[in-house]
C-alpha cells in the first residue's frame, strides 16, 4: 500500500474543507491535502444554484455554486492539493488515515494534524417510521435537488413536501420552476424551521400551502407513489383521527433534518456531543483526540455557509499550528448550556485564551425580547438583548478576551426572558 | 379601498403587516416593528421584484448549467423569463458571469452563468 506524509489532512472538500485547507496553507503548512469522495470539490454548494450566499463573507449575494467557485479558485491558487474521487475510509487516533481512489487505489496518509469536514447527511425516510409501502417516488429534498440541478432529471410532476426546512422550501420553488405542481408543504411543528424569506419567496409567491401541525400518516402506491394521507396533529404531535385527507401525488420530498456524518470521527475516538451530534471541541476546534480538529456541518449543522467558512478557517489555522509542533491538548474548562440554550459550540475552553471567543448555539424555543447572557464565576461577561430568537437561526456570541479572563471557572450561557 | 396582508422577510420576527391601498396608492401600512418592515411592504406593494435562478441546457451534456438574473426582475415575469430560457442551449466552455440570455423579456436583466463548464 502506498504511503505518504502530509502536514494537514482535511477530510471533505466542501465549504468547510476548502476554507480549512486554505487557512492551513496560509498559516504556513507546506503540504495540505484535501480529500473528497465526489468528482469535484464544493460539497453541497455544487447543487445549491439558488442565491443568498456570501452576504456575510463577501458583502454580496451569490449563488451556492458561485460561492464554492471562489473558494475552489483560492484553494488552487494557495497550492492546496485537492484529491477528488477519493474517500477516507479509516482514521486512527494517531492521525493515520486510509484513503481510497480509483486512480491510486488504497493509500495510507500520515498527517501532522487532521481537520474533519465531512458535512452532514439528510435524515432519511427510515428515521420517520411513516407507514406505507416502499414505492419509488420518495426522496430526501437534497437528493431531489441533486437530481434536478446536477443530473438534469426530474423526480416527478405532482409533489408533496414533508418538513419545512430550508432545503424543502427551496425545492418547492425549484420544482415549480421546472414545471411540477407542488401541492403542499407539510410541517409537524406549529412553526416552520425555515427562514421567513424562503416561506414567502418559495411557497407564498406560488400559492403553495404550508400546513403547520400536520404530518404524512400514510404513503400509498406499490411500484410508484400514488398518494399520501395528511393529518393534523395535536399538542403531543400525535395525528388526530378523522382529520386525514388524501393528496394524489407521484413524489414525496423529505426535508426533515440533517445529521452530522461522524462515522470516521468515532473510528478515531473523537467524543461526540449528544446535543449537536458533532464532536466536542474547544475554542481552537480541537476534538478530544489531540491534533484532530472539526468544523462545518460535521461539527454542528449551520444555517449560513458564511459562518462555516469562518469557523473552518479557524480550524485550519489551528491544525497548521499543531502540525508545526505547537501541540496543546484540548481545553477542559466547560462551556455550559443554561436555560433555553441547546447544543453549544465550543463545549470547552482553554484556561488561557489567546483572543476573543465565538460561541454558537441554537435556542430551545422561540423567545421574543429576551436577553442572551453569559456568566463566569458569578460575573456577567456578556449580555445582549434580542428582538427574537428562534431555533432555526443559530445565535452567535462573541466573548471578549478581557471580559472572559482566565482560569478553571466554567462559562455558562442562558436566555433570560 | 383594497386591503393587503404581508409577512416581512427581513428577520425571523416575520412581522405580519396590513396595508390599505386606494386606487393603487398606499394609504397605510401597519404591523411592522421596525423601519425595514415598512420599507419592504411599500416596495412589495409598489413593484415586487425577485432574483431568478434557473437551469439551462448544455449542448452534449446531461448536467445543466445554473444561471441567475444579474438583477431582480418583476415577480410577474418569472415564468415568462423561465419559458424564454427554455429555448436556449449553451455551448461549452462557459465561464461564470457569461451572459446566457440577454435582456430577458425586455427587462434589461440578463441571465448569466453561475458555474464554469470546461
Amino acid at each position: 500500500m502506498r504511503e505518504r506524509e502530509v502536514g494537514v489532512l482535511v477530510i471533505g472538500g466542501g465549504p468547510a474543507g476548502l476554507a480549512a485547507g486554505i487557512a492551513a496553507k496560509e498559516a504556513g503548512c507546506a503540504r495540505v491535502l484535501v480529500v473528497d469522495r465526489e468528482d469535484a470539490p464544493g460539497g453541497i454548494l455544487k447543487q445549491c444554484i439558488h442565491n443568498g450566499f456570501g452576504l456575510q463573507a463577501f458583502g454580496e449575494e451569490l449563488t451556492g455554486t458561485e460561492y464554492a467557485e471562489r473558494y475552489i479558485e483560492k484553494a488552487f491558487a494557495a497550492g492546496v492539493e485537492v484529491a477528488c474521487g477519493t474517500m477516507a475510509i479509516d482514521l486512527t487516533g494517531g492521525r493515520v488515515a486510509t484513503i481510497v481512489s480509483r486512480a491510486r487505489g488504497l493509500e495510507t496518509v500520515r498527517a501532522g494534524a487532521v481537520v474533519l469536514a465531512m458535512g452532514c447527511r439528510e435524515r432519511p425516510r427510515g428515521a420517520l417510521a411513516t407507514p406505507g409501502s416502499r414505492c419509488a417516488g420518495v426522496y430526501t429534498a437534497g437528493n431531489a435537488q441533486k437530481l434536478v440541478n446536477m443530473k438534469g432529471l426530474m423526480p416527478g410532476k405532482r409533489v408533496v413536501i414533508l418538513g419545512s426546512g430550508d432545503i424543502g422550501l427551496i425545492m418547492a420553488r425549484r420544482m415549480t420552476f421546472m414545471g411540477a405542481r407542488v401541492l403542499a408543504c407539510v410541517e409537524l411543528m406549529p412553526y416552520s424551521a425555515g427562514l421567513t424569506r424562503n416561506i414567502v419567496q418559495c411557497l407564498d409567491d406560488f400559492g403553495i400551502p404550508l400546513l403547520l401541525s400536520h404530518t404524512v400518516v400514510d404513503i400509498k402506491g406499490r411500484e410508484r407513489l400514488e398518494g399520501v394521507s395528511v393529518a393534523a396533529v395535536d399538542e403531543t404531535l400525535s395525528p388526530i383521527p378523522g382529520t386525514e385527507r388524501e393528496l394524489a401525488c407521484d413524489t414525496l420530498l423529505l426535508s426533515v433534518g440533517l445529521l452530522p456524518e461522524n462515522e470516521l470521527s468515532s473510528t478515531a475516538g473523537v467524543r461526540l456531543s449528544p446535543a449537536t451530534g458533532g464532536a466536542e471541541v474547544d475554542e481552537n476546534l480541537q476534538t478530544a483526540v489531540p491534533g484532530v480538529f472539526s468544523c462545518g456541518n460535521v461539527l454542528h449543522v449551520h444555517d449560513l455557509v458564511d459562518f462555516v467558512s469562518e469557523e473552518a478557517a479557524r480550524a485550519g489555522k489551528a491544525a497548521a499550528r499543531y502540525a508545526a509542533g505547537e501541540t496543546r491538548p484540548r481545553g477542559t474548562v466547560p462551556v455550559e448550556a443554561g436555560s433555553g440554550v441547546g447544543g453549544i459550540v465550543p463545549q470547552f475552553l482553554g484556561e488561557q485564551i489567546e483572543g476573543d471567543v465565538k460561541l454558537m448555539f441554537r435556542t430551545r424555543g422561540i423567545y421574543k425580547k429576551a436577553r442572551v447572557v453569559a456568566e463566569r464565576g458569578g460575573r456577567e461577561i456578556y449580555s445582549k438583548r434580542e428582538m427574537i430568537l428562534v431555533p432555526g437561526e443559530m445565535v452567535g456570541v462573541t466573548l471578549k478576551k478581557d471580559a472572559l479572563g482566565s482560569g478553571r471557572e466554567p462559562v455558562r450561557v442562558r436566555i433570560e426572558v | 379601498m383594497e386591503e393587503r396582508e404581508l409577512i416581512c422577510i427581513n428577520c425571523p420576527m416575520g412581522c405580519r403587516m396590513k396595508a390599505t391601498l386606494e386606487g393603487g396608492t398606499i394609504t397605510s401600512v401597519t404591523g411592522f416593528t421596525c423601519k425595514r418592515g415598512e420599507t419592504y411592504a411599500r416596495e412589495e406593494l409598489t413593484r415586487p421584484v425577485r432574483m431568478v435562478t434557473a437551469l439551462v441546457r448544455v449542448k452534449g451534456r446531461a448536467q445543466p448549467l445554473p444561471v441567475k438574473t444579474d438583477r431582480p426582475i418583476d415577480k410577474d415575469l418569472i415564468f415568462d423569463a423561465l419559458a424564454a430560457l427554455g429555448h436556449v442551449t449553451v455551448q461549452p466552455p462557459i465561464r461564470i458571469g457569461e451572459v446566457v440570455l440577454a435582456n430577458v423579456c425586455g427587462t434589461c436583466a440578463n441571465f448569466v452563468a453561475t458555474a464554469n463548464v470546461r
